[in-house]
C-alpha cells in the first residue's frame, strides 16, 4: 500500500502459519472441550484473519490510519448488528413461541 | 508567453486528469478499497447474524446438518485459498519489482487455485443434492450415524442449517467467481507490460478483494463444517 | 472576485462544452451526471406522487370504492418503495451532492468519475425494474416486505421489486464511496476539515450509512429472494424460521435510511440559514459533530420499528432508551440554527422560507418520534395514522423542502439562470400549506385509531381525511410549480452572478454555471466557513430586503 516491500521469507511463514492452523482447527474439533470448542474455533479463525490483514493486506506496513480506521469501524458495526440482535434474542426464549 | 521556455511536465501515463499527482490517485484507490470491503463485512454480516441467531436457537439441528458436510474438503478448500492468498501477496510483490513474466505466473496461480475451490464446492453441492439435503419440496433428512441418537431433532429446523449453508457458501462463491474473472481481467494486462514498479494499484487493490474473501471462508469453515464433531 | 459578465457572449461551461445524446450519456463530469440524476429522481417522484394521490382519492370515502383491497395494498407498497428507494435516499445526495462536494472542497471532480457515472446507470436499471414490476402487476407487501407473507403468500412481483432495490442500492453505496474518498484525499490546500462546509459534513455523514447500512438491506432482501425463488426455509415459520428476524435486518438499514433522508436536508439548512442570516453558523463543530452522532447513533436504535412485533421487552426497553438519545444531535442543530438567524440580518428568499418550513416542520416531527420511541404510548400509536403523520412531517415536511430550498439555493450555480423570486415564494407557501393540510389531520387520525394500510376506514374519520385529500392537491400544484418555473428559466431567466446570494464557500468563487474543471486554478483557502464578517453582499441583489 506504501513503498514497504515485504519479504518473501515473511509470506511463506505467514503461509505456513495459515496452514498450521487450519489443521490444528480441524483436529481440535474432534476433542471434546464443550462448550469452549466454539470458542476456540472463532478464536483461531480470527488469529487466522487478524494475520491475513496484518501482512497479506499490508496493514501493518501502511502510513494511512485512515485504513485502520475503515476495518475497526466494520468491525464493530458488524458486532452492532450482531450484539443488539442477540440483545432481542437471548431475553425471550428459544425457539418460536 | 511565447518567450519563456515551455516546461513540459510529464506524468505517468496512468494518472487520471482529476488527481494532483499519482500518489493521491493511488491512496484513493486503496481507500476506496478498503471501504468497497467494509460493505462488504456487513453484506455477509447479515448472513452471519441469521447464522448466530439460528444457531442459538437451533443447535442440535445445526450439529445434525454440520455433521453431514465433508470435513475433508472443507479443510481442503481452505488450504487452497490460504495459498492462494500467498500467490496474490507475491504477485503485488513481483509488480513492486517490475518482474512481469513472474507477475503473470502468480496471477495465472491464483485464478487456478481458484477455480480448484469452485471444483470442490460444486463437488460438494452436487452431493448435497444427492442425498436430498437441499430446502424445499424434495428435502429428506436421514439422521447419520455420527449424530448423538438421544438428542431429538426436528428435521424442519434443519432446513435453516441448509438454507444458510447453500446461502453462505453459495454468495461465498459467487464472489469467488467475481475474483477470478477479475484476476483473467488482469493477467491480461499484466501480460500486456501495463504494470510495473510505478504502479500496480490495480494488482494491490484486486489483491486486498480477494484476500478477504479468503478471510470470509476462514471463518465459514468452522461454523459450517465443525459444529459438535466430537466423537 | 465576481467579473462582470456579459449575458451574449456565452462562456464555456459544462453544459455548453459539449452537446449531444453520448457527450451526457458518456459523461463523466459530477455536474452533468448530477443533472442525469436530477432528471431521474424527478421522474420517480411523481409516480410515487401519483400513487399519493390514488391513495388519498380512494381514502375520500370510508367505503372502499374507488380500487379493490389488492389494489389498495399495491398502491401504498409502491408509493412507499418508490418514493424511499428512488427519490428519498438518492435526490439531495445524487443530485446536490454530487454538483456541489468537489466545488466545495475546490476539487476538480469526485474520486471516481466513471464510477459515479455508474452509480447513475445501477440507478436507471434498478428505476427499469421497478417500473416493470410496478407495469406488470405491482407488489403488495408494503415498502417493509415483512416476512413471511413476502417469502411465502402474496402472488405479487417481488423478487423483481427486490431486485431493483438491490440494484439502486448499490447505486447508492457507489455514491457514498465515492464521497468519503473524495472528501479524505481530494480537498484544496488549506481546506482543513474544520473549514468545511457543514453540507460536506453531512454528505460525509449520510456516506457512512450509505457504507455501512445498506449492504445489510442488500442481503436481506437476497435472502428474500433466494426465499421466493429456491424455498429456503430462513423466515419460514413452519419451519423454524422467524419473521422477526427479517424485521430485525430490514430495520438494521431502514431505520439509518431515515438518517440518510434527513441529513443531506440537515445539511442544505445549515448552508441557507448563514446566507441569509449573514452570520456565520452558531457552533459550528457541534453541528459537524451532530452529523456524525447522527448517523452513529441512529444504527442503535433500529427496534424501534418493532416494539410491538414480539420482541422481548428488554430489549424494547434498550431500544426505547437510545431512540431518546438520538434525538439530542438533531435537537442541538435546531438550537443552532436558530441562534444563527437571532439578530441576524433576515432576508426572506425562498431558500429561507423552505429553511423556516424545514426547521418548524421537522421540529413536530422530531417529537412525535420521541412520542413513538416511549413503549406504552407507542402501544397505543403504532401502525396507525400517527406513525404516518410522523415520518411524512421528517421525509416531506423536512427532506422535501430542504431539497426544495436546496434546489433554489444553488439554482443559480447549476444553470447560469435565476428562478422568478416571486414565484419561487408562492410555491413555498403553497407547499407549507399543502403540506399542512395533507398531514396534520393525520396526526388525529391516528391518535383517534384509524389504522394504515386500510382501505376502508370508520365513518366518523370521514371529515378529517377529507381534509386530508384536499390538501396534497393544494401539495401537489406547490410541486409542480418549481418544475415549470425552473424549465422556464433555463431559457428566459436572468443571467446568474457567480454569487447572487453574496454566499460564502467554494462555489461561489466560479462562474455560474461552472466550467467542466470547475476552477481555473486550484484555490487555496486561507479563511474559516461562514466567513460572513467579510462577504459583500453582490451590487444586484435579487432579492427585496
Amino acid at each position: 500500500m506504501s513503498e514497504h516491500i515485504v519479504s518473501t521469507k515473511l509470506y511463506y511463514a505467514i503461509w505456513i502459519a495459515l496452514l498450521v492452523l487450519t489443521g490444528v482447527t480441524a483436529g481440535v474439533a474432534f476433542i471434546d472441550l464443550g462448550p469452549f470448542n466454539t470458542i476456540v474455533a472463532l478464536t483461531i479463525a480470527t488469529l487466522k484473519a487478524v494475520l491475513v490483514i496484518l501482512f497479506f493486506m499490508h496493514l501493518k506496513y501502511t502510513s494511512e490510519k485512515m485504513t485502520s480506521v475503515v476495518v475497526i469501524s466494520a468491525i464493530f458495526w458488524l458486532l452492532i448488528l450482531l450484539a443488539l440482535s442477540l440483545a432481542d434474542y437471548s431475553t425471550r426464549p428459544l425457539g418460536l413461541s | 508567453m511565447s518567450d519563456s521556455p515551455v516546461i513540459v511536465e510529464s506524468h505517468n501515463p496512468a494518472q487520471q486528469h482529476h488527481f494532483a499527482d499519482m500518489e493521491q490517485q493511488r491512496q484513493a484507490a486503496s481507500l476506496g478499497m478498503w471501504l468497497f470491503l467494509a460493505t462488504e463485512v456487513m453484506f455477509f454480516g447479515g448472513m452471519f447474524c441469521a447464522y448466530l441467531i439460528y444457531r442459538y436457537w437451533y443447535y442440535p439441528e445445526f450439529a445434525a446438518g454440520s455433521q453431514t458436510l465433508d470435513i475433508r474438503l472443507g479443510a481442503i478448500n481452505t488450504g487452497v485459498l490460504i495459498c492462494s492468498s500467498l500467490t496474490v501477496a507475491l504477485s503485488v510483490r513481483a509488480a513492486q519489482f517490475g518482474k512481469r513474466k513472474l507477475l503473470v505466473t502468480l496471477l495465472v496461480a491464483t485464478i487456478l487455485l481458484g477455480l480448484v475451490f469452485l471444483g470442490i464446492k460444486g463437488v460438494e453441492w452436487a452431493s448435497k443434492f444427492e442425498e436430498h439435503h437441499v430446502p424445499g419440496p424434495s428435502f429428506h433428512f436421514e439422521p447419520t450415524a455420527h449424530s448423538h441418537p438421544n438428542t431429538k431433532i426436528d428435521p424442519r429446523r434443519i432446513q435453516i442449517f441448509f438454507s444458510l449453508y447453500f446461502a453462505m457458501t453459495g454468495i461465498h462463491a459467487l464472489h469467488m467467481v467475481i475474483g477470478v474473472g477479475l484476476f483473467a481481467v488482469l493477467t491480461f494486462y499484466a501480460w500486456k507490460g501495463r504494470y510495473n514498479s510505478a504502479y500496480y494499484t490495480p494488482i494491490e487493490n484486486a489483491g486486498l478483494y480477494w484476500h478477504f474473501v479468503d478471510i470470509i471462508w476462514i471463518y465459514l469453515f468452522p461454523l459450517l463444517y465443525l459444529i459438535d464433531r466430537k466423537k | 472576485m465576481a467579473t462582470a459578465m456579459s449575458p451574449v457572449a456565452e462562456r464555456e461551461n459544462y453544459l455548453n462544452q459539449e452537446y449531444g445524446v453520448r457527450s451526457w450519456l458518456l459523461t463523466t463530469d459530477h455536474k452533468r451526471i448530477a443533472l442525469l440524476y436530477l432528471a431521474s429522481i424527478t421522474f420517480f417522484f411523481f409516480v410515487g406522487g401519483l400513487f399519493a394521490l390514488l391513495i388519498r382519492l380512494e381514502l375520500l370515502t370510508p367505503a372502499g370504492d374507488l380500487v379493490q383491497a389488492d389494489t389498495y395494498n399495491k398502491l401504498f407498497t409502491m408509493h412507499g418503495q418508490i418514493m424511499v428507494f428512488f427519490f428519498l435516499v438518492p435526490s439531495i445526495p445524487a443530485v446536490l451532492g454530487n454538483f456541489l462536494v468537489p466545488l466545495m472542497i475546490g476539487a476538480r471532480d469526485l474520486a471516481f468519475p466513471r464510477i459515479n457515472l455508474l452509480s447513475w446507470y445501477l440507478y436507471i436499471i434498478g428505476g427499469i425494474l421497478m417500473m416493470h414490476a410496478v407495469l406488470t402487476g405491482g407488489v403488495d407487501t408494503g415498502w417493509t416486505f415483512y416476512t413471511p407473507f413476502s417469502t411465502a403468500f402474496s402472488n405479487t412481483k417481488v423478487i423483481e421489486a427486490g431486485l431493483a432495490i438491490f440494484v439502486v442500492g448499490f447505486s447508492s453505496i457507489l455514491t457514498g464511496l465515492n464521497f468519503v474518498v473524495t472528501i479524505h484525499r481530494m480537498r484544496a490546500p488549506g481546506m482543513t476539515w474544520w473549514r468545511l462546509p457543514l453540507f460536506i459534513w453531512s454528505m460525509y455523514a449520510t456516506s457512512i450509512i450509505f457504507l455501512l447500512g445498506t449492504p445489510v438491506l442488500a442481503i436481506t432482501l437476497t435472502l428474500v429472494i433466494f426465499e421466493r425463488a429456491f424455498h429456503l426455509g430462513i423466515f419460514d415459520p413452519t419451519r423454524g424460521g422467524d419473521p422477526l428476524l427479517f424485521q430485525h435486518l430490514f430495520w438494521f438499514y431502514s431505520h439509518p435510511a431515515v438518517y440518510i433522508m434527513i441529513l443531506p436536508s440537515m445539511g442544505i439548512v445549515s448552508e441557507i440559514v448563514p446566507c441569509f442570516s449573514r452570520k456565520r453558523i452558531f457552533g459550528y463543530s457541534f453541528v459537524a459533530m451532530a452529523s456524525i452522532g447522527i448517523a452513529v447513533l441512529g444504527f442503535l436504535v433500529w427496534a424501534h420499528h418493532m416494539f410491538v412485533a414480539g420482541m422481548s421487552i428488554y430489549a424494547a426497553l434498550i431500544f426505547s432508551f437510545l431512540s431518546y438519545l438520538v434525538a439530542v444531535p438533531s435537537a442541538i442543530k435546531v438550537f443552532n440554527w436558530t441562534a444563527t438567524l437571532y439578530k441576524g440580518s433576515i432576508t426572506f428568499s425562498t431558500p429561507l422560507l423552505y429553511a423556516f418550513g424545514f426547521i418548524g416542520l421537522f421540529t413536530m416531527g422530531g417529537l412525535t418520534g420521541l412520542f413513538l420511541a416511549a413503549l406504552g404510548v407507542d402501544v397505543h400509536v403504532t401502525d396507525t395514522y400517527f406513525v404516518i403523520a410522523h415520518f411524512h412531517y421528517i421525509m416531506v415536511g423536512g427532506a422535501v423542502m430542504g431539497y426544495l430550498g436546496g434546489m433554489h439555493f444553488w439554482w443559480p450555480k447549476i444553470s447560469g439562470r435565476m428562478y422568478p423570486e416571486s414565484l419561487g415564494k408562492l410555491a413555498a407557501l403553497i407547499v407549507f400549506i399543502g403540506f399542512n393540510l395533507t398531514f396534520f389531520p393525520q396526526f388525529i387520525l391516528g391518535y383517534l385509531g384509524m389504522p394504515r394500510r386500510y382501505w376502508q376506514y370508520p365513518p366518523e374519520f370521514q371529515v378529517l381525511n377529507v381534509l386530508s385529500t384536499a390538501g396534497s392537491t393544494i401539495l401537489a400544484v406547490g410541486y409542480v410549480l418549481p418544475m415549470i418555473y425552473f424549465l422556464w428559466s433555463m431559457r428566459y431567466g436572468k443571467h446568474a452572478e457567480p454569487n447572487p446570494w453574496g454566499a460564502a464557500g467554494l462555489e461561489w468563487m466560479t462562474p455560474s454555471p461552472p466550467p467542466t474543471s470547475n476552477f481555473e486554478e486550484t484555490p487555496q483557502v486561507t479563511w474559516e466557513a461562514y466567513d460572513y464578517g467579510n462577504i459583500d453582499l453582490p451590487k444586484e441583489v435579487p432579492v427585496e430586503r
